[in-house]
């Protein structure tokens, strides 16, 4: 297999809006460390990427995360993102640095930026990875080649995908996939700004107008305990929320219930909705569609409630009840009172 | 105006399952559809066309000989042609290369605009429009939702991302990405449509001896990722499935959330 001796390092786009790091690019620095850890002989460096405006003073943050140096790109065309702009300076970027591999995070920005760049220059990108790991017998032979694992087919089926003759290596990985490792303010790291030249400076696309989307009063992703609701608990949505009230959770949903006007899309667990990964999720009446468990898997505790014996949520659960969830749930209420006042 | 609307074949993922035995997909029998994104984009050129009949639409496809019929069932909508590359040499493309050949045949047909899907439901990855816009050389706007306004120079539009929505002008030529759940559902096929394609063929078809590219650059040769294994996902042996009363259901609910201190006082 071909050697890139010129190629170096685990890079990490830090997506960032209005200064404000999106915690994804950390779990990517994190998972970073450990795939550095993992191949020690090679010396290789966890690099942050920081493209911005008036975002300089963020690079000591993104060290702390983990980063060992961070290249920062601060100019005013970078301001607010652009497929443009920002694939400009990135493809400069990767073309002067050499990474080896270079991760991004499957966000809206992410898969619009990352697929331009590889496009650009050549590199293979693997989408919406979940796992990566470095193929130990190549390490042996001196070559970082990254083995990536992605769901294909509506989470039916995996795929490990690998880049043996390009580099740099590119995925981009959804939010919640790897953990957030502890934050050290007294990590130090270099520093370095990078200055891309422009060939034009003329935006190609204009946004004329920004509107707010009505938000939702919560963030699913951000819960700790979360309550999904699935078609099949559509007649006990009031419970639903009880239980959840009651162990201080929040209610989430499938697609189904969204579809049937229910509740609102950001409450959507799933492929298509959110990714979780929560302390405990409490399934009630959820079939377990493959499009759904991809967004909750991850979970720590999954306990399902489903009158159905075969239904698939059960395969995923660590435990799972037959039965009715508009009898059980009433119950479940009283139960977790008495629980919490014994 | 000439829009070009890039669809996929791709077998109805719902419809696929695992065989758990031998933990492979059962694809047989599943049946092919156009990809869900693909005919928001579709339907998008086809309300342009209902106000300016002048407008062109051709519908194109890199796949198999089958997907013909994919790209007949567009012109029944009301598309005006169809393009299908298909050989050989194209085969096991990834992304990098179908873009690749995607954007030489766009080239040669001519475009003003061309649509995109998002996302295929079975490769999933979201990257051919992008990447066909780069080789284009043209700008993108993805996640589109809907078409404000058409000029013949600029065309405005409104995208959605996660906490906000936009609304951006972008000149052209330029590419597109549709989602599928935004304002174009699709319209139903034309009996006389239909008619008319038994009469003419009005697809094109296109191999590497019409495109004359470069064979490092194609199918798996021009493709920098390969997929090493493919695997169904374990059936987890941490399952426990409990038929009990529902009052025992609900005890041993809250008790085990005790344990685990998700209960607390
Ligand atoms: C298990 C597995 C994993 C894979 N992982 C990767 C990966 O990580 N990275 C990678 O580069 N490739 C990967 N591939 C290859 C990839 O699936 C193919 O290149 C595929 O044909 C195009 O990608 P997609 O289905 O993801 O399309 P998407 O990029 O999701 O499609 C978006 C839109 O592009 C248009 N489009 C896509 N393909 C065509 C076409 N053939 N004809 C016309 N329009 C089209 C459609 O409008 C579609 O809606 C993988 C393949 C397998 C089998
Ligand atoms: C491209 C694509 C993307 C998708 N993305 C998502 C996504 O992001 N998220 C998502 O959730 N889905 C998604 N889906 C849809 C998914 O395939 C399923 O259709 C959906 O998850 C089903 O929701 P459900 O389990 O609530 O409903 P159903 O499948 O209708 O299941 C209801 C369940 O409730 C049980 N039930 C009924 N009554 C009771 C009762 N009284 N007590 C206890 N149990 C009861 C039934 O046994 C059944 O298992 C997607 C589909 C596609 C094609």
């Amino acid at each position: 297999m071909a050697k890139f001796e010129e190629y170096k390092d685990i890079y990490v786009f830090v997506e960032q809006e209005n200064g404000n790091i999106a915690e994804v690019g950390y779990e990517l620095i994190s998972e970073a460390r450990k795939l550095v850890a993992t191949i020690p002989a090679m010396g290789y460096k966890v690099v942050g990427v920081l493209l911005g405006n008036g975002i300089k003073d963020k690079a000591q943050e993104v060290i702390a995360h983990g980063a060992d140096k961070v290249i920062v790109v601060d100019d005013e065309l970078l301001k607010d993102y652009s497929t443009q702009f920002y694939a400009d300076a990135l493809t400069q970027l990767i073309n002067k640095y050499k990474p080896d591999s270079f991760l991004t995070g499957a966000t809206p920005l992410g898969r619009d930026l990352a697929p331009r760049v590889a496009a650009r220059i050549n590199a293979g990108l693997t989408a919406d990875a979940t796992k990566i790991e470095v193929d130990q017998e190549e390490a042996a032979n001196g070559v970082a080649l990254l083995d990536v694992t992605r769901p294909t087919f509506g989470g039916n089926l995996f795929g490990t995908i690998v880049c043996k003759n390009t580099r740099p290596q590119m995925a981009t990985i959804r939010p919640k996939v790897f953990e957030l490792a502890p934050v050290d303010e007294s990590r130090t790291g270099e520093v370095e700004e990078f200055k891309p030249t422009w060939t034009t400076t003329e935006p190609e696309v204009f946004v004329e107008k920004v509107i707010e989307k009505v938000k939702g009063d919560v963030d699913i992703t951000k819960a700790d305990i979360l309550v999904g609701a699935g078609r099949g608990a559509e007649g006990c949505l009031d419970l639903v929320q009880q239980v959840a009230d009651e162990l201080g959770g929040v209610v989430c949903c499938s697609r189904a219930v969204v579809e049937d006007g229910y509740m609102d899309k950001d409450r959507q667990v799933g492929q298509t909705g959110k990714t979780v990964r929560p302390s405990l999720y409490l399934a009630c009446g959820i079939s377990g569609a493959v499009q759904h468990c991809a967004g909750m898997d991850k979970s720590d505790m999954i306990i399902s409630i489903n009158r159905d014996p075969q239904a698939e949520i059960f395969s995923i659960s660590n435990m799972g009840f037959v039965g009715d969830v508009n009898k059980v749930l009433p119950l479940l209420v009283e139960s977790i009172k008495a629980a919490k006042s014994e | 105006m000439k829009i070009i609307v890039l669809e996929k074949q791709v077998p109805d993922s719902t419809e696929i399952s695992v065989d758990k035995k031998t933990g492979t997909l059962i694809r047989e029998g599943v049946p092919s559809i156009t990809n869900p994104d693909d005919m928001a984009g579709l339907e998008a050129a086809l309300q342009i066309k209902d106000k300016n009949p002048d407008t062109e639409i051709t519908v194109m496809t890199m796949g198999i000989p089958k997907a013909k019929g994919m790209l007949e069932e567009g012109i029944a909508r009301g598309a005006d042609k169809g393009v299908l590359i298909t050989d050989r040499a194209f085969a096991g493309a990834d992304t990098c290369a179908t873009s690749r050949t995607l954007a030489d045949a766009i080239n040669k047909v001519g475009y003003d605009i061309v649509f995109a899907g998002r996302q295929a439901i079975d490769g999933d990855t979201a990257q051919v429009g992008p990447q066909t816009a780069e080789r284009l050389g043209v700008p993108q706007v993805t996640y589109v939702d809907e078409i404000l306004d058409v000029k013949e120079d600029q065309i405005t539009v409104k995208k959605s991302l996660e906490d906000v929505e936009q609304v951006v002008t972008v000149k052209l030529p330029c590419l597109l990405t549709f989602l599928s759940d935004s304002v174009y559902k699709p319209r139903y096929m034309n009996c006389n449509d239909i008619v008319d394609l038994q009469k003419e063929d009005k697809v094109q078809v296109l191999t590497n001896g019409d495109l004359n590219m470069d064979p490092s650059l194609i199918g798996l040769a021009g493709s920098p990722t390969s997929v090493k294994r493919t695997f169904t996902k374990d059936v987890s042996d941490k399952t426990e499935t409990f038929t009990l009363s529902e009052q025992e259901t609900a005890d041993m609910i809250a008790k085990t959330l005790k344990e685990k201190q998700i209960i607390t006082k």
